[in-house]
């Protein structure tokens, strides 16, 4: 159907400020490279739950970023606080319930996610860096989870962090050491509260953010593996996938997607 | 094909026909055997945690030769490929050279920017990292009141703050007998209730009464007697002591800590704790194997004290 003048007219309105971008940044290309790359055929809903993780490590970001402008990390105001965001704030309860039962959420959906990727045998060739990153995205994770159940600064958080710092403290060599560290002195107090508060929103946080940038990269640079069953994975049949010699899934692997920022696809001509 | 010349950095195109993939090894499988051999035998027996690492270092030697076999060998495929090593070698004898003065201020920007950079970055790591190489178990004296609240030869639980700025968490508990007198000076048995597996709060086991608060130096003492103690146990973990806080059972490591203490003016003062390895004997006449102030958990004796080394500084010193 030819375009009406009025759409034309609308479509340059849309078109000119992107165009600018694109042109002074490449943005709009990149993320057109990003949004629109090559996947296998037969992939499936478990591919997703790396964006589900994703997903909700961003809620707790967002949430967590909230409820650092209500909380105060002092052992005199922490309980106080916590309860003022719960009781009284308009919607508080909504934000700190996300952000506790997202930290479950989150957690849950790392395991899922390495699972997926152990049983499509996705960590082999050439992608065994990127399961490495997402080995030290786990125990972040993790880290993310020890340092903030102190936070709330009641008896259970208070009981498990003692327990949890003194297994630390019971590592050989090292642990009477990093006892020390965490507690930031020998018993737990106000430099604890503060400690595992920067751990927990500052330190931890950035490295996730930079690794999660570093797997992605690697993400789109190697390609989305065919789940096992395929007829690819198994080397019966040849994926063409426009360049040089066909791809025969986990027997024969190869890199895909070296560099090739606007080799243009199928979707894209689409667009 | 015109983007092949555009990609930046692309593999070659030999990389392509032929990954490398690691041959099939059973040497992993070994390793790990020799691994969890190692694990199984410091809980069971050490002559068995030998042999476990002995066989996980033979694996793991065998492991890496094989892994890295293609790496090791590749110098000496490349050896007939003359020409090429002695073009490489000539540009690298002249690369100086020809750009004396460029290098030499590669060399010092980087140098100069390692400088600013460990300038800024060392003494913010060493702010960060400093309290765990100091030994700062720094204890205030904390008066518990006058000796009648401790009847002689029964437990009493002692609950008292620690630090007066920091609200509950500066709240400890002690168990405290007075023993009579022993050549005419006056003894107490002071055990902490901090559990010596992973700290968590240990009870006695017998029959407490009523909790009396006393006011002592402007500080809020909790007494409750407790009648026919046995011994204490912890609720997390199922550790168990006896009434002089040698473990009976389950995962400690060694007795509970005590507390030093001194008699002022008619009043019972607690000072700094310190870790215990053993009690023999009883009461008064206890012979205590004390040591210094460890983490719960951490062996004081034996063997295993090697894994737990001192501080470097003493913050008192």
């Amino acid at each position: 159907m030819p375009k009406s003048a009025r759409r034309k007219q609308l479509e340059a309105l849309v078109m000119a400020p992107l165009n600018w971008l694109e042109e002074r940044s490449g943005l709009v290309g990149a993320t057109k490279y990003f949004l629109f790359r090559k996947v296998p055929a037969e992939t499936n809903w478990f591919h997703t739950l790396g964006s589900a993780t994703l997903t909700a490590f961003l809620v707790q970001a967002v949430t967590g970023v909230i409820l650092a402008m209500y909380y105060k990390p002092s052992p005199e105001e922490a309980y106080g606080s916590i309860q003022h965001i719960t009781n009284d704030l308009t919607l508080g309860w909504l934000v700190r319930g996300m952000h506790r039962w997202g930290a479950s959420v989150f957690i849950i959906l790392l395991f899922l996610h390495m699972g997926r990727v152990f049983l499509f045998g996705a960590y082999k060739y050439p992608r065994e860096l990127n399961w490495l990153i997402g080995v030290i995205l786990l125990t972040m994770a993790l880290g993310e989870g020890l340092t903030g159940y102190l936070l709330p600064w009641d008896e259970t958080a208070y009981w498990a962090t003692v327990v949890a710092i003194n297994i630390n403290a019971n590592a050989p060599i090292v642990g009477p050491f990093l006892g020390d560290f965490l507690r930031g002195g020998a018993e737990i107090g106000e430099e604890t509260l503060a400690r595992f508060y920067s751990l927990h929103m500052l330190v931890i946080p950035g490295g996730l953010f930079a690794l999660i940038g570093l797997h992605l990269y690697l993400v789109i640079r190697l390609g989305v593996t065919e789940p096992p069953w395929t007829r690819a994975a198994a080397g019966y049949e040849f994926v063409e996938d426009g360049r040089g010699p066909t791809r025969k899934g986990l027997v024969e692997p190869r890199p895909r997607g070296n560099g090739s920022i606007g080799t243009p696809t199928r979707t894209e001509a689409e667009v | 094909m015109a983007d092949e010349l555009e990609r930046p950095g692309g593999e070659p195109v030999e990389h392509e026909a032929e990954p490398h993939l690691p041959s099939p090894t059973i040497w992993p499988f070994a390793f790990a055997a020799g691994i969890a051999l190692l694990l199984v035998g410091l809980i069971i027996n050490w002559v068995l945690a030998a042999v476990g690492a002995a066989i996980a270092l033979v694996f793991a030697f065998l492991w890496i030769r094989e892994a890295t076999r293609e790496v090791r060998r590749r110098p000496v495929q490349a050896a007939p490929a003359e020409p090429v090593s002695e073009l490489a070698a000539e540009e690298e004898e002249e690369e100086p050279e020809r750009y004396p003065r460029s290098v030499f201020l590669e060399m010092s920007t980087l140098g100069v920017g390692a400088l600013i950079g460990g300038i800024v970055t060392l003494p913010a790591l060493g702010f960060m990292i400093a309290p765990a190489f100091v030994d700062n178990q720094g204890f205030d004296e904390v008066d518990l009141g006058p000796l009648e609240n401790f009847p002689e030869n029964q437990f009493v639980i002692a609950t008292f703050f620690s630090k007066t700025d920091e609200g509950s968490v500066g709240r400890r508990t002690a168990f405290i007998r007075n023993n009579g007198t022993q050549n005419e000076v006056p003894s107490f048995t002071i055990i902490s209730n901090r559990c010596a597996h992973l700290g968590c709060p240990t009870q006695p086991q017998g029959l407490p009464g009523t909790a009396k608060k006393i006011t002592a130096a402007n500080r809020e003492v909790s007494i409750t007697p407790v009648a026919s103690v046995s011994g204490f146990q912890c609720p997390c973990h199922g550790g168990a002591y006896d009434a002089e806080g040698n473990r009976t059972a389950g995962p400690p490591v060694r007795a509970l800590d005590r507390y030093q203490y001194l008699v002022r003016d008619g009043d019972l003062v607690l000072a700094a704790p310190y870790s215990v390895g053993k009690v023999t004997g009883e009461g008064a006449k206890a012979q205590i194997e004390a040591y210094e102030l460890a983490d719960p958990g951490q062996h004081v004796d034996g063997p295993e004290q090697i894994l737990y080394p001192p501080k470097f500084w003493n913050s008192d010193g």
